[in-house]
């Protein structure tokens, strides 16, 4: 098999995704030394920005330490292998945000939006297309709706001039087939590159990222000791050492990747980044996995169980940047609680 | 026969039909004709069933007409680039715009904020359906303390976002922060919107944090109760959903990047915006406070200030 398999382009995603675990708060220096190890150890690219994308700064999703332009421009300064990338949600950041962000040194952007609605980043692909951008689209909570349905959006974004399409396991909820079944779709359906990215919620962060790369993906996400939101991404250091032993020459090097995870990247996590009760719940409820650190604040500031709210945002069928309904949510619980307490 | 002042609407989709249905009910105005440019559109159809003129051949089969220059204000609901081609022929005709689209040719209007410092405007603008619903609450806040900054988050239903405000959703965040700024007061703003599929589609919901300098909490409850209760008057469906949040930045000062530590007060405000069901479904609330507003606006601008409480 393993000579069928072409080797994936590895996107890292810890100085993202990993952001969300952290409430945004690397500082500067975290950021350079994180992607000084993963320059050195020859990842393809490295994704720098808030965990909501450019422009996420916000009493929504959480103000970050430093601005965009530092963190963006201090990891730029210092890789000489990987190339740079960010992360736009339509909706949250702009058209100007993706020009600043260039500027910057970035070079592939990558623009996610909601499984249903590809057509609202038509304007910024276009655009990042016309600054001369590599640009890959997400489509965020894959899991929501049947293969079919995500192809077409799939076939939108690639219309609009997308080098990439992901399928997008924002909620960490997708099961084994049904990750291959979306990705062989794609590599049937698709002229240009098709990437994964996903989450630990359930535990099939690398087995996922492995199947998918198994049925042709181009790129997948990882991030080191899964830092990221809700369980966590796929492990990167984790999801390389696999693929070499699949007989999968990626072209990373293993033990800086061992390195930093261990002694820099793990240290800084405050609350542990593990598929412990309330991460599952983000997978077993197919839930946004950023919504987990504002759902066990809101739970303590309220008096309510995080997997409550959990549970009902995804029955409310929240998507991806409605954190505003988590303290809503809560307000609702504990309202409930104090009636029948009454 | 009717005194009262008269109107007509360009534009006969969703939103021109659901500002026809809601006119047809004013005892202000008087809606004489719709205006389109497909005779087979169903805005147009309505507009006959309901005995009201319909021209299908824009903006120049309604200048032709012989009263036309007799109309108090024109409604424009079509698209930004034709409200820049209607806004100078209608300013060259000497009558006054209410203009729905994102152009922004004129100022932008929130009724209750700024209404009546723009009686004489040729051309008014209403903004965002995001602007609309929670500009109200950031300018009720700054009446009674500085906002350093407000953001607000608006979720609509992916229904009742249409191919204009999906082509570009740039427009929406970047009008409506602006707009916070200049109508809401606050010394920055910023604006995030959401689509969600859910079906059956979600009723419109929009989250209000502002970032002021002091709070009682009783006070601007109170005035957030008020307000909300102004707009209610012309969007019945809107209503607060909780009430406000208070949270103190004192013992620690909010550090926003890029910008100096500030102590303060975090306000929340959770908002729903319910729709008449007029013509649009009542899940719409995005598109029935936009509506209902520009209803308001194009009233006290035909009749004077004395028409409404704004």
């Amino acid at each position: 098999m393993s000579e069928t398999v072409t080797r994936p382009l590895i996107q890292d995603v810890t100085l993202r995704d990993g952001m969300h675990a952290i409430g945004h708060q690397y500082t500067v220096d975290d950021m350079v030394r994180i992607a000084t190890m993963l320059d050195r150890a020859r990842v393809d690219l490295i994704e720098v920005s808030h965990g909501d994308g450019l422009n996420g700064n916000s009493f929504n999703y959480g103000f970050s330490r430093h601005t965009e332009e530092e963190y963006i421009t201090s990891v730029a300064s210092v890789l000489t292998h990987a190339r740079l990338a960010a992360l736009l949600l339509p909706g949250i950041g702009t058209i100007e945000d993706i020009r600043r962000a260039k500027e910057w040194g970035v070079s592939t952007i990558r623009i996610a939006t909601h499984c249903t609605e590809a057509d609202i980043c038509r304007q910024h692909v276009e655009a990042a297309r016309n600054m001369g951008l590599d640009v890959a689209c997400f489509l965020m909570m894959a899991h929501q709706i049947p293969t079919r349905a995500l192809v077409d959006q799939a076939r939108k974004m690639e219309s609009y001039g997308a080098n990439c399409v992901y399928v997008t396991d924002s909620a960490g909820a997708l099961l084994m087939d049904e990750t291959r079944e979306r990705i062989v779709a794609f590599r049937d359906a698709l002229q240009c590159e098709v990437g994964f990215h996903n989450h630990n919620n359930l535990g099939l962060g690398v087995a996922n990222t492995v199947i998918a790369t198994q049925c042709g993906a181009n790129r997948i996400d990882a991030s080191l000791a899964g830092m990221g939101a809700g369980a966590g991404n796929c492990a990167l250091e984790v999801v390389i050492a696999v693929l070499h032993r699949m007989g999968i020459d990626t072209g990373v090097d293993l033990y800086p990747l061992l390195d930093c995870a261990d002694k820099i990247v793990r240290p800084l996590q405050q609350r542990p980044v593990m598929t412990d009760g309330n991460a599952l719940m983000l997978g077993y409820a197919g839930v946004y996995s950023s919504f987990l650190l504002h759902a066990e604040k809101a739970a303590r500031q309220f008096g309510v169980d995080a997997r409550d709210i959990l549970v009902r945002l995804g029955e409310r069928r929240m998507v991806g940047g409605q954190e505003d309904m988590i303290v809503d949510v809560a307000l609702e619980l504990a309202g409930a609680r104090n009636a029948e307490g009454a | 026969m009717s005194t009262r002042p008269r109107v007509a609407i360009i534009g006969s989709g969703n939103i021109g039909t659901d500002l026809l249905v809601k006119s047809l009910r004013s005892q202000l105005i008087e809606p004489v004709a719709m205006v389109g440019i497909d005779p087979l559109s169903d805005g147009l159809r309505r507009a006959g069933e309901l005995g009201v003129q319909a021209l299908h051949g824009g903006i120049d089969d309604l200048l032709a007409q012989s009263w036309a220059r007799e109309l108090a204000v024109v409604f424009d609901a079509t698209s930004a680039k034709a409200h820049e081609h209607h806004a100078a022929l209608l300013a060259r005709e000497g009558i006054r715009a209410v203009d729905l689209t994102p152009a922004a040719v004129g100022p932008g209007v929130v009724p209750v904020a700024n209404l009546t410092g723009h009686l004489n405007a040729p051309n008014v603008n209403m903004v965002t359906c995001g602007g609309q619903a929670t500009i109200p609450v950031i300018w009720a806040i700054s009446e009674h303390t500085r906002v350093m900054y407000a953001e607000i988050v608006a979720s609509i239903a992916s229904r009742s976002a249409g191919p204009g405000t999906r082509a570009n959703i740039d427009e929406f965040t970047v009008t409506t922060a602006r707009a916070i700024e200049t109508i809401g007061r606050a010394e920055r703003g910023k604006a995030i919107i959401i689509l969600n599929p859910a079906d059956p589609p979600l009723i419109m919901r929009d989250t209000v944090h502002v970032f002021c300098e002091t709070a009682d909490p009783h006070i601007l409850t109170q005035a957030v109760e008020k307000v909300v209760a102004r707009v209610a008057r012309y969007v019945p469906g809107y209503r607060l959903v909780q009430k406000p949040v208070f949270e103190a930045w004192s013992a620690e000062p909010l550090r926003m990047p890029g910008y100096p530590a500030q102590n303060g007060w975090k306000v929340s405000v959770f908002l729903e915006v319910r729709g008449n069901g007029d013509y649009l479904p009542p899940y719409a609330g995005n598109l029935d406070i936009m509506t209902a507003a520009a209803l308001r606006t194009g009233e006290v601008l035909a009749c004077g200030p004395g028409a409404h409480d704004v």
